[in-house]
């Protein structure tokens, strides 16, 4: 065995531990994620119950409606009856009654955090398009890098070793043996 | 290296059949959406009652006591499916049993109610939806288990099965009331 093979065998060994270990970890992080979401704490709802809020004017609910502003932010909330619709795309009962709160949020001159932070206070954290940056949602943002990460990693380890076998060192016994054999055929 | 590379796709596919397995198998409804509202103040409203529109009524009224807040109407057609449970609930005197008609008319609603029975002890009427959205009423029929403090303690979306009334609420408002 030569130097190079032992060397080889041995990054291997290391490799493979090293694997073994962030596919362990990867696998823990996503049974961790599934299994917590079950039970997400989300804010409390300090604010006024939200049936005390008055309704807009028609006029001001017509501005409110085409301004940008709403149509982002019914562009980043969940319909919760057809849940793969935003409120603005719904056309569901729900959805215009949540189109309606977050009007009378906005007349009330709530911000669009504070709105969101409502919405999620009564519906979890599911109302939102856009998952909050929060340690428990780390396994959903960081996981596509770290399995990007991983991928990449698989690719440098298997083309260097096709590089290393490609060039592997032959010598002059082994060819005269195969010549020896290439001439008896 | 060479069995690594039969290894690993096997072992990404075990990863992946895992999981699914797990959602599979843990029987959890994506429809069903957790509830943040679990461990909270039940929120306040003040709402007119059904049959009589000139009274209000508020949860303040249950402080003290152990109680369930049924969110039903009569356009729903799984409110239908749970309405034996609640008439033997009701019968039970186990628990007061309180209706939140959601997005109803009113006629139609008592209507509904002379038909099938009045399992509910008192029921408020919410025709416009603003008090629901306070609970975060997505669907109905819903039901909140609030204890003595007015915390919210359970939900349950969808039609009340036997099981669940047998297994959960029932057990829960026992331990709730002690």
């Amino acid at each position: 065995m030569s130097a190079f093979t032992v060397i080889a065998k041995v990054s291997g060994a290391v490799g493979k531990c090293l694997l073994k270990r962030s596919v362990a970890a990867l696998i823990a992080g996503l049974l961790a994620c599934s299994l917590t979401s079950a039970a997400e704490p989300g804010p409390t709802p300090a604010d006024p119950p939200n049936s005390t809020l008055a309704d807009p004017s028609p006029e001001q609910a017509r501005e409110l409606l085409q301004s940008d502003r709403f149509r982002r932010l019914a562009a980043e909330l969940r319909c919760l009856v057809c849940q793969n619709q935003t409120l603005a795309d719904s056309n569901a009962d729900l959805a215009s009654d949540l189109r309606n709160e977050v009007l009378r949020q906005m007349s009330a001159g709530r911000d669009d955090t504070q709105i969101k932070d409502n919405l999620v206070a009564r519906y979890g954290e599911f109302v939102l398009y856009r998952p909050a940056y929060s340690g428990r949602n780390l396994a959903l943002w960081a996981g596509p890098a770290v399995l990007l990460a991983l991928g990449a990693f698989l690719v440098w380890r298997i083309s260097r070793a096709r590089r290393t076998s490609a060039s592997v060192v032959v010598d002059e016994a082994q060819l005269k043996r195969v010549d020896a054999r290439l001439n008896d055929l | 290296m060479r069995s690594l590379r039969f290894i690993l796709p096997a072992l990404a596919f075990a990863v992946i059949a895992v999981l699914m397995l797990v959602a599979l198998i843990s029987g959890r409804d994506p429809k069903e959406i957790p509830s943040p509202l679990i461990g909270k103040p039940a929120p306040a409203f003040t709402l007119p009652l059904l049959a009589q529109t000139d009274q209000s009524w508020s949860p303040d009224k249950m402080r003290g006591q152990v109680w369930l807040l049924n969110v039903w109407a009569s356009w729903c057609a799984p409110c239908l499916v749970e309405h034996p449970e609640l008439l033997k609930l009701a019968r039970a005197k186990t628990l007061p049993l309180i209706g939140f008609n959601y997005k109803d008319e009113p006629g139609a609603a008592v209507a509904w109610l002379d038909k099938h029975g009045n399992p509910y002890t008192t029921i408020v009427a919410d025709r416009n939806g603003r008090a629901a959205f306070d609970y975060g009423v997505y669907g109905v029929p819903e039901t909140f288990l609030i204890d003595r403090n007015g915390t919210i303690r359970y939900k349950h979306v969808g039609p009340l099965t036997v099981d669940v009334i047998a297994n959960k609420l029932l057990p829960m408002a026992q331990a709730l009331a002690r």
